[in-house]
């Protein structure tokens, strides 16, 4: 057996995958054994109770999604009344994810969920700021400075940023959640898509745009997950089309201590557990002993050589 | 018991609600013009699933690619001592495209069982059952379980054309009163199908009604059942993704007292209370 735990600051996780935030509730564990995750991750809380969005609310694409699901809320008081102790019957750390329109509103909310029982407060911070013209937190690196410290200032556990892939320069963003005392990002969110229906030239989703995800975004997301973990001390977590071990292993060796699997749970309710038992398999098949070993361990290309016989130079 | 018995992908799943089953295809023919009939050995887990639950299906590549989300489909057969389930549906987006693409011999993956499935009392002594097109599949187990419990079933099947009608030698195999009513001569007409309903339940007087596939009548039994003072429930569809209640995509809007409430076709339906929902 691989030693998959890793450590995300103060926290230690007995392996490196966890759900996304969106895509799982306690109503899993009617498909998995929800004790053998590295962490669980709730749906977003915002501070006031929301409908969510017009329908459609979901989009199917080539190796992927669009969503445009709105947050449905029932509001802080019900999260912690009904779904924290739903969520703590169960072993693995619980990492409440919330999110809110201004900065004053998101650090009350991490107070809130705090002292209701999360072990980890994940940040959403790509909905809009009702502050900033409805632009997403997460796409300025003042903007995300800003509500980092207050989140910081709020809650003495562990805060996880997660950051939007929608951002133009996404590791500036996440030095500046590090630098105002995040203790790890969440790269990335979905990414800002659209379908149209060209029969009744109406788009595909109820709200016109929307979230993509799946397999489709994880080249993508995985660029940038690399460039925070270059740039970062503080764990970078992978989060972006994940749906096998070897696209869990691509992130941890591009830099993340750990992965979230999202959309890959829609197709397979046991995408996670198969993620973990394949994890566990590659990592013997070759030897190694700890994932641990295996992060950040992405080696430089050498100096592009020609196959002999070819090799002009030596004429 | 089939020759080859179906596995499952997901480990321990005795103790699991939900498997993800990899069933062998039996058979997937057509039935008439419209819709195929696709039959599937399953394992036990899988035949545990009720009337009015679905399996969430991930469909093979079609001409168009693989679709990248699973289908939900209602059960419309479990035969426990054969090790098979069964569907009916109706070939017309690119998911049942590309499951009418399968073969015998060939396998599918079939989430489930999941949601809520239709209540039954076996105090009832009759049940009127009223399907529109492939609503009926979804329909037909409940007539199945209600008549092995003694309980009388009659059933207006609503079609476009009659070659399009199904399943009305099921019904009668098992003492089902059947009619057929369709667009060609109006005798779907909402008005035309009431004056009928009326005259049914005078006949044979009926606890609860059940509904599938149709707004319009949906309509027209919340007024039925509510002057008649019945219960009733509704199977809804929606738009899904993830069918296990976790990502909200299949909402639909439920009056309840003077509010409208959103609720999810996956987790709280696809069985709804007839009078709260909403055409």
């Amino acid at each position: 057996m691989t030693d998959l735990s890793v450590t995300i600051g103060s926290l230690r996780l007995a392996n490196p995958v966890m759900p996304a935030s969106g895509t799982f509730s306690e109503a899993l564990a009617d498909a998995i054994d929800l004790d053998r995750l590295g962490a669980l991750v709730a749906k977003t809380v915002m501070p006031e109770i929301r409908q969510g969005n017009a329908l459609p609310r979901v989009a199917e694409t080539p190796m992927g999604m669009l969503n445009s699901i709105g947050i449905p809320c029932k509001g802080p008081e019900a999260f912690i009344r009904d779904a924290i102790p739903a969520f703590k019957r169960f072993h693995p750390p619980f990492v409440a994810s919330i999110s809110a329109g201004t900065v004053t509103a998101f650090a009350h909310l991490a107070r809130q969920v705090g002292e209701g029982g999360a072990d980890v407060v994940e940040a959403n911070i790509s909905c809009p700021n009702l502050e900033a013209d409805g632009h997403a937190f997460a796409v300025s690196a003042a903007a995300t400075a800003h509500v980092t410290k207050a989140l910081r200032a709020a809650t003495d556990g562990p805060l996880w940023v997660k950051l939007s892939p929608n951002a133009p320069n996404i590791a500036e963003v996440a030095l500046a959640a590090e630098a105002e005392g995040a203790d790890a990002v969440v790269v990335a969110n979905t990414i800002l898509g659209m379908a149209i229906d060209i029969d009744h030239r109406r788009a595909k989703l109820g709200a016109g745009m929307g979230g993509l995800s799946g397999p489709a975004i994880k080249p993508i997301v995985l660029r940038m997950a690399y460039q925070c973990a270059r740039a970062l001390r503080i764990p970078v977590i992978g989060c972006g089309g994940i749906a096998s071990a070897e696209d869990a292993l691509e992130f941890l060796i591009a830099g993340c201590r750990a992965v979230q699997v999202g959309t890959a749970t829609f197709r397979h309710p046991g995408a996670m557990i198969h993620i973990l038992d394949d994890l566990d398999t590659w990592c013997r098949a070759r030897g190694i002993e700890r994932i641990d070993d295996l992060i950040g361990t992405l080696e430089p290309f050498e100096a592009p050589r020609l196959p002999p016989g070819e090799d002009l130079a030596a004429e | 018991m089939s020759d080859e018995p179906a596995s499952t992908l997901l480990a321990g799943v005795a103790e699991h609600r939900v498997g993800e089953h990899l069933c062998k295809v039996l058979a997937n023919a057509a039935v008439n013009a419209d819709y195929r009939h696709l039959r599937l050995a399953a394992p036990p887990a899988a035949l545990t699933a009720r009337p009015g639950q679905f399996f969430h299906l991930l469909c093979p590549a079609g001409a168009s690619g693989t679709p990248f989300l699973r289908r939900p489909m209602s059960v419309y057969e479990v035969n426990a001592a054969a090790g098979e389930i069964a569907f009916l549906y109706k070939v017309h987006g690119e998911g049942t495209r590309a499951l009418a693409t399968l073969r015998p011999g060939d396998v599918l993956d079939a989430a489930g069982p999941l949601g809520r499935g239709f209540t039954i009392d076996p105090a009832w002594h009759r049940i009127l059952l009223v399907g529109r097109g492939v609503g009926l599949a979804t329909l037909a187990p409940l007539a199945v379980v209600a008549a092995a419990q003694g309980i009388g079933v009659t059933a207006l099947l609503s079609v476009r054309r009659p070659d399009l009608v199904m399943s009305v030698a099921l019904l009668e195999a098992i003492g089902a009163e059947v009619h057929v009513v369709h667009d060609a001569d109006g005798s779907s007409e909402v008005r035309a199908v009431e004056r009928r309903l009326e005259q049914m339940i005078a006949a044979a007087p009926v606890d609860a009604v059940f509904t599938c596939g149709s707004a319009r009548l949906l309509t027209l039994l919340q007024r039925f059942v509510a002057a008649h003072g019945l219960i009733g429930e509704v199977a809804l569809e929606q738009q899904m993704a993830c069918g296990l209640s976790m990502c909200f995509c299949c909402v639909r809007p439920f009056r309840v007292g003077d509010l409208v409430e959103h609720r999810r076709v996956c987790w709280e339906g696809p069985v709804f209370d007839l009078m709260e929902a909403m055409p």
